[in-house]
């Protein structure tokens, strides 16, 4: 017999000063206003608006207002709310979630969604032919290893239990999981339009969310309109939004300026940074926020001499990471460890490796190599990058450490990092990791845990600590909503024990800045959301609707 | 004149098939791996090795090779890797605005390079002469992206004559047209300059000016069309030049052409875009050169085939 927890929902409902009612109607702003367009500028076209596909900087909030998952994050935030999923319960062992979904929730094509069309996307995006690079999140799945493989077409774990009642076993307790269905991986798609349109699906959008697909030219323009059948009610505020590719920064900014743009996507270009913010009437423009990133610089443990641990501390201690945040004109926080601020399981009041040059000499002297050594320092070739790397040339040549710069292409750092005996060091700085999701556990798995220290793989300081990899598979074991803070405690202890090891060099969290237009209104959170990245557009409204 | 148009055809394609090779065994030989790419940075090995298994990378190269070539000749470009669309799709959205702009952009250069060419071939010497030489330096060496972004400030932002970059009417055609023809214009004035200051040497100009016929007359029925020969060669190599370079001032201008999309494509490794965009490219160019060689066949009747 199942046991009726309490759901996390409650919980945080509880928590939070205003009931988080299903339909979300609490959250509608009394000051916004009904219509209007916005326009938003890419560099990069867009990929792809395949749910199962989407990985990129640009898709990411467009996927998000096309289509709807069980789970969905409250606006501005990154705590958890229930999506197309009315409720939940979980069961006592944490391993059988049982989904009751909303009735009434229509397709852009007017049809109404049920558990089958949640069974058919989980399924879809698990199976191998749609080459989802998301799969893997659905590993604590029942059934996920032998549709992986290819021998079955559906996940076992997922079944429907009638129209509106969907129920997901776990193959492993996956303290998680509410935060994967709230993944872009998970949005519910309709299997007759993916049928319809075969290969060709992510040039179309059929999903459930605030917007749906009304034009895209290839190259130049997507437009977003309305979805009046949403089924938050209240919901959106714009008539459209339409999306500019092709356009560079620096002109962006420009037509902003001119009143043509709303908000530039790319962010204010680094050149103008300072010009814009030194300008009174335009600063008031931009909105600052965290985002759940760090940059850190790698140590590959596999080449000598970083294998020793002394020498690893000692560059922790030699690196100026207020110098650096300079580089980037301030637009960063110097980081102590590898979770951003804004992260859960973040250490309060750790101090990290402080920069002390003398220390790290001494250490350095210590551990035999008193007259350094030679090694490379890899990078990626777009501006700031390079010039990151010269700072940290300068502050290892102050303890005798010769650094030579490789400067290459991000898919060629990307591919020397992946191989175990390339890579002494490794700048991360525009591959830097972006959290996908709001939880302590997604800055571990594939760029400090053994598994990801494979060919290929993104641990490229290759670091495999197999007692750390057995505490954080106990600390996503810890499902019970009563154990939400021990579990963060263990996390917290996890990456201090990381930092004992120092693979990384930790070095700044970048603030995110978004520049918008005068007419654009909304609280300032919806222009930093974490989740949707950058500006939540189902929340955003303009103030001068004719 | 046939046989000759047949023989250029059939060593079009030879070039064309070894562009597509040396494209592709460069692509194979990168370090960057394009199922990464694909995968993302979360992906199971298992995922890695399946996508290899399904799109036929972990097959040997010949018979990768093999494979692309069968369907090109089929007239598949394939499919892109990340976006999952026909290349053809995606090349033949933006393909159409990048002959526009090469187009505008030649027919921007020849007004203004042979123009500037003309005058200083006829003030050779002067003042006019150094100054019009000094521009075209100027416009030769000048940085792509500084002539573009100053164009649109001046001329969109500041005056806002034109819209700030954009694609769709002939007001969004100008500034890029202009940008690039001003750059190219450098070559094609002083090229002239240098032909028309041969040509006005010859015994033919001094005949005709002791017959008594006009300056305008003798300049334009007898030095002009003698002048422009080695022009006309020029602009063949000028479609390759165009082909390869103008994603710049496309990046500036926010003009959809297929330099953005190879651009997009590189840094991503998407390999399928690459050879569609190298092999279009490559067919731009031989066709242009076969046009031009043609066009001075027909223009210069001393010039024979052999």
């Amino acid at each position: 017999m199942k046991n009726l927890l309490t759901t996390t929902a409650l919980i945080a409902a509880l928590a939070l000063p205003q009931l988080a009612i299903a339909d979300g109607h609490s959250d509608l702003d009394p000051d916004a206003q009904y219509g209007g367009n916005i326009t938003i500028t890419y560099k990069d076209d867009v990929a792809t608006l395949d749910p199962a596909i989407g990985y990129d900087w640009q898709n990411w909030s467009m996927i998000k207002s096309l289509y709807d998952g069980l789970m969905d994050y409250t606006p501005g935030t990154t705590d958890l709310r229930p999506g197309l999923a009315e409720s939940y319960e979980i069961s006592e062992d944490g391993m059988i979630f049982t989904f009751k979904l909303r009735e009434g929730v229509l397709f852009h094509n007017g049809r109404e969604m049920t558990a089958e069309d949640v069974k058919y996307s989980l399924d879809r995006v698990t199976n191998p032919v749609t080459q989802s690079p998301g799969a893997g999140f659905f590993g604590s799945i029942a059934g996920y290893d032998a549709v992986s493989a290819g021998e079955v077409e559906g996940l076992s774990g997922v079944t429907v239990v009638d129209p509106y009642t969907v129920e997901i076993t776990l193959s492993r307790p996956d303290a998680t999981f509410l935060h994967v269905m709230g993944l872009n991986f998970a949005s519910v798609v309709a299997k007759e339009a993916v049928d319809e349109a075969g290969a060709d699906f992510g040039k179309t959008a059929m999903g459930t969310g605030a917007f749906r697909l009304g034009e895209w030219t290839i190259g130049q323009r997507l437009v977003f309109e309305k979805n009046a059948d949403y089924w938050r009610e209240g919901l959106p505020y714009l008539d459209s939004v339409t999306f500019e590719v092709g356009q560079e920064p620096i002109v962006a900014l420009l037509r902003l300026q001119n009143g043509e743009v709303d908000v530039p996507g790319d962010g204010i270009p680094p050149a103008k940074f300072m010009e814009v913010m030194g300008d009174p009437d335009q600063a008031a423009q931009v909105i600052e926020g965290g985002q759940l990133h760090t940059g850190y610089i790698t140590l590959n443990v596999n080449i000598p001499p970083f294998d020793n641990v002394d020498v690893r501390r000692a560059v922790n201690m030699a690196i100026n990471k207020e110098r650096i945040t300079q580089v980037i004109n301030g637009r960063a926080v110097p980081a102590t460890q590898p979770l951003p601020p804004s992260m859960p399981g973040y250490t309060e009041d750790y101090a990290g490796y402080a920069y002390d040059v003398d220390a790290a000499k001494a250490l350095l002297a210590d551990a035999g190599f008193a007259d350094g050594f030679e090694t490379e320092l890899f990078v990626m070739n777009t501006d700031p990058n390079p010039r990151i790397a010269q700072a940290i040339q300068q502050d290892l040549s102050q303890i005798g450490i010769t650094a030579s710069i490789q400067s290459l292409a991000q898919a060629s750092v990307i591919a020397a990092g992946g191989e175990a005996d390339q890579a002494p060091m490794i700048w991360s700085g525009g591959m830097a990791w972006i959290a996908d999701f709001p939880d302590a556990s997604n800055f571990y798995g594939p760029i400090l845990g053994c598994d990801g220290a494979v060919q290929g793989g993104w641990n490229w300081s290759w670091y495999c600590n197999a007692d750390i990899d057995a505490m954080a598979i106990e600390a996503d074991s810890m499902t019970d909503p009563d154990m939400v803070d021990a579990r963060l405690q263990m996390w917290s202890d996890i990456y201090m024990a990381v930092m004992e090891d120092a693979p990384w060099v930790p070095v700044f969290n970048e603030q995110r800045y978004t520049m918008k237009s005068e007419r654009m209104g909304g609280a300032d959170a919806l222009y930093v959301d974490p989740v949707s990245i950058p500006v939540n557009y189902d929340y955003v409204f303009v103030t001068d609707v004719q | 004149m046939l046989a000759y148009i047949a023989r250029r055809l059939i060593m079009s394609a030879l070039i064309l098939l070894g562009v597509s090779f040396i494209t592709f065994a460069l692509l194979y030989l990168l370090p960057a791996d394009p199922v990464r790419q694909i995968a993302g940075r979360s992906a199971t090995p298992e995922t890695v090795a399946n996508i290899r298994a399904q799109l036929g990378l972990d097959q040997s190269f010949i018979v990768q090779y093999a494979r692309y070539l069968g369907n090109l000749l089929q007239g598949d470009l394939g499919r892109s890797y990340l976006q999952k669309t026909e290349v053809e799709t995606l090349i033949a959205s933006r393909l159409p605005a990048s002959l526009l702009l090469m187009a505008g952009a030649i027919v921007c250069e020849l007004v203004l390079g042979l123009t500037m060419g003309v005058v200083a071939a006829l003030r050779r010497g002067t003042g006019t002469d150094n100054t019009l030489m000094i521009v075209s330096f100027v416009g030769v060496s000048a940085p792509q992206f500084v002539v573009g972004l100053l164009m649109l400030y001046v001329f969109a932002v500041q005056l806002r004559w034109f819209p700030i970059g954009g694609y769709g009417t002939f007001a969004h055609f100008v500034l890029p047209a202009m940008t690039l023809g001003i750059m190219g214009s450098g070559w094609y004035s002083r090229m002239m300059r240098s032909s028309m200051i041969d040509v006005l040497r010859q015994d033919f100009i001094r005949t005709a000016r002791a017959k008594g016929l006009g300056r305008a007359r003798i300049m334009f029925r007898h030095a002009l069309p003698n002048a422009i020969l080695p022009i006309i060669a020029m602009i063949g190599i000028d479609v390759g030049i165009f082909m390869g370079g103008i994603v710049v001032v496309e990046s500036v201008f926010g003009w959809p052409g297929i330099g953005q999309l190879a651009w997009q494509a590189i840094q991503r490794v998407d390999i399928p875009i690459i050879m569609g965009v190298t092999l279009v490219s490559a067919c731009a160019i031989v066709i242009g050169n076969l046009v031009a060689d043609i066009a001075s066949l027909l223009a210069d009747p001393r010039i024979k085939i052999r």
